[in-house]
């Protein structure tokens, strides 16, 4: 889960990494009024949980409260990568001297947390990452021991700092290996770290990814999680809550399944033959009937849905219980369309006799089974 | 031979008297496996199927020597403490079916397992299988029949299928292990290609991998430098969004990373069959085979 940038700078703040001055707004009129509590020129910056917020005017400068109030109204209508902009962050501006790049994330092949270090921070740390690869320290962290003090300096070091600037370099790096820790984090990122023209540290900008996995411990977060402030769609919401896994995609043949390869597997043989997948959704392992009738009833919500595959291998999952959800939902199906069922594994029996005193028909390799569906839907196309 | 277990292999169960350990505790035994004991702290000296049940892995180990493999069924936010207990107890085999445990936690089991020398399979794992021999999982075992052909996969019903082509087309399995649907699992590809290539009973191997990270890609590179046997390969999710979760939480495309035609270009590189379905793979195993 990504946080917003006031949540990150919380976060860095309990660790003590150095801030801006600054305040949240969700008005004009606020973003007025803290403008003219620092005093001074101000940067004003939407809050949304997109990238590439710079780039799409996301963040803009204000000299007196005044301009600021303007600039926090037009900021406050936009909408950033289909994310509307409910707050702005209205901070102190500073005087760059240098941009610090400083991040900490997990290696998945290496199975450790990397820490990332350059003296070349800023929006283009990425281009610099492919053009100068030597410009960039990355330093693989031990998970038992955790980052030392050390291992923070050498990485400072070998990044390009000396003297009082290595020893700066390394404790921002350190604080930020807290945030890391604290939090679960998947990612935590300072990009900017300024130096100002005056030799300060501060973190001007903060980026945190919480693992989702870890929200049993961090209960202020998990409650945001279930107020609904989120980057899925409504549908998408909705199989969560039921315990499903469910993503939107482009084509018109709905997808369910048990297993996430399965499903993937399934979507890929429907485009094998021509066809074009309108979602993904994995029922998860052991889906009772009650489920199965809930992932019906989404995947045909979704109004591109001309045609549904349902690919099925029991394993914990029994035929008996997808056999009867496929029956339970029929009469509350939103729209009637072809449904192609594949269906075998644990109590495969049991689930044909149900499926055939229905007169649903159904087959057991999800080969022909894909092949079908995507003949159904060219014929709905072509009629 | 197999590998990582076989006839030998002696089970411990761990979180045995919860509704999953208790179901897949019968299943196992059903296969043939040899359970031996569980543990679930607070339940210590109760029995479960005429298991005994123990506090702690120290103790199970202190009265059964031989046990060299455990089978985790705890919930997520206790599941970490389950494998690093039995890592430290000296388990050889240390199988995580939970899933969702925090990664923070999976990197510390995880590299302690490393340290001392114990594998982990998974988290998030459908577990492992000798058929015929032992069964390690939750697997639905009657697609699973003994032969000589080795199978790691990323994916737990995925498995099952390509596992139910090979049965079908008369191509039995030596080993098939699971390696976890997580960002970080503990075996790798890489571990798992060594032992079969080692395995002297086994042919050929079948890998499953899906989109994200790069474990297929590291692969890759193993297989060109090391491997002298077949690999036949499938990719999960060519037609999957980039940015978009396929389930699994390891299944992203990020950026350019994690690409199903990365993966699937540097297999054929390296000299693996990529196959185009599941059902495929009957095909590919009788041209080289």
């Amino acid at each position: 889960m990504r946080l917003f940038e006031y949540e990150a700078k919380e976060a860095f703040h309990q660790v003590g990494l150095p801030l801006p001055p600054s305040g949240l707004a969700t008005t004009a009129e606020e973003a007025a009024k803290i403008a003219k509590e620092l005093g001074g020129p101000v940067v004003i910056k939407a809050q949304v949980l997109a990238g590439g917020r710079g780039k799409a005017g996301g963040i803009k400068f204000a000299d007196t409260p005044n301009e600021a109030k303007s600039v926090a109204e037009e900021l406050l209508q936009m909408t950033i990568h289909e994310h509307a902009v409910h707050r702005v962050l209205v901070e102190q501006r500073l005087e760059i001297q240098q941009e610090i790049y400083l991040g900490i994330t997990i290696d998945r092949s290496q199975r450790r947390p990397v820490a990332i270090c350059s003296a070349m921070g800023g929006v283009d740390i990425e281009q610099v990452a492919e053009a100068h690869p030597e410009k960039i320290t990355r330093f693989w962290v031990d998970p038992i021991f955790g980052l030392r003090d050390f291992e923070a300096r050498n990485i400072a070091k070998n990044a390009g700092f000396e003297g009082k600037a290595m020893i700066q370099v390394a404790d921002m790096l350190l604080r930020l290996w807290q945030v890391f820790i604290r939090n679960d984090a998947e990612l935590t990122e300072i990009n900017p770290l300024i130096v100002t023209t005056k030799g300060e540290y501060i973190a001007a900008d903060a980026r945190l990814n919480i693992d989702d996995n870890s929200l049993f411990r961090h209960k202020t977060l998990a409650e945001r999680v279930s107020s609904g402030i989120s980057e899925q769609t409504e549908l998408e919401q909705r199989a969560q809550k039921a315990g499903m896994t469910y993503v939107e995609l482009e084509g018109n043949i709905g997808i369910i399944g048990n297993g996430a390869g399965l499903v993937m597997a399934t979507m890929d043989a429907v485009k094998y033959y021509g066809g074009a997948p309108a979602n993904f959704l994995d029922v998860g392992g052991g889906a009772t009937a009650e489920r199965m009738s809930q992932a019906l009833d989404i995947v045909l919500s979704h109004p591109d849905v001309e045609a549904v595959f349902i690919n099925i291998l029991g394993g914990i999952t029994r035929c008996d219980e997808i056999a009867q959800g496929i029956v339970d939902a029929q009469p509350k199906l939103p729209r009637k369309v072809p449904i192609v069922i594949r269906m075998i594994g644990t109590r495969e029996k049991e689930g044909a006799a149900i499926l055939e005193a229905a007169n649903i028909p159904f087959l057991d390799s999800m080969d022909t089974a894909a092949k079908r569906v995507v003949n159904l839907v060219s014929e709905v196309d072509s009629a | 031979m197999t590998i990582l277990i076989d006839k030998k292999t002696r089970i411990l169960v761990q979180g045995i008297t919860g509704r999953e350990g208790y179901f897949h505790t019968q299943a196992m035994l059903d296969y043939g496996s040899s359970v031996v004991a569980g543990t679930t702290p607070g339940k210590g000296g109760q029995e479960i199927e005429g298991l005994p049940v123990f506090d702690s892995v120290i103790e199970a180990k202190e009265q059964f020597p031989k046990l060299n493999a455990s089978i985790i069924f705890v919930p997520a936010r206790f599941a970490a403490d389950a494998a690093t207990e039995a890592v430290d107890a000296g388990i050889k085999v240390v199988t995580v079916i939970t899933e969702h445990i925090p990664i923070h936690d999976e990197m510390r089991f995880i590299e302690l397992a490393r340290r001392q020398g114990s594998y982990v399979v998974g988290p998030n794992t459908p577990g492992i299988i000798s058929p015929g021999q032992c069964k390690l999982g939750i697997m639905p075992a009657h697609v699973f029949t003994p032969g000589r052909i080795g199978l790691i996969s990323r994916s737990g019903t995925l498995t099952y299928e390509v596992a139910a082509s090979l049965t079908d087309a008369g191509f039995g399995q030596s080993t098939a292990i699971g390696l976890g649907g997580d960002p970080i699992v503990g075996m790798s590809f890489v571990d798992a290609l060594k032992l079969f290539e080692e395995d002297k009973e086994t042919d050929a191997t079948v890998l499953i991998g899906e989109i994200g990270g790069s474990a297929e890609e590291e692969a890759a590179i193993f297989i060109k430098e090391n491997i002298s046997k077949p690999v036949i390969a499938y990719i999960a999710g060519r037609t999957a969004p980039k940015g978009k979760r396929m389930g699994h939480a390891g299944a992203i495309v990020s950026g350019k990373t994690g690409t199903a035609d990365g993966k699937i270009k540097a297999l054929r590189k390296a000299g693996a069959i990529v196959i185009d379905r599941p059902i495929d793979v009957d095909e590919a195993l009788q041209k080289i085979l």
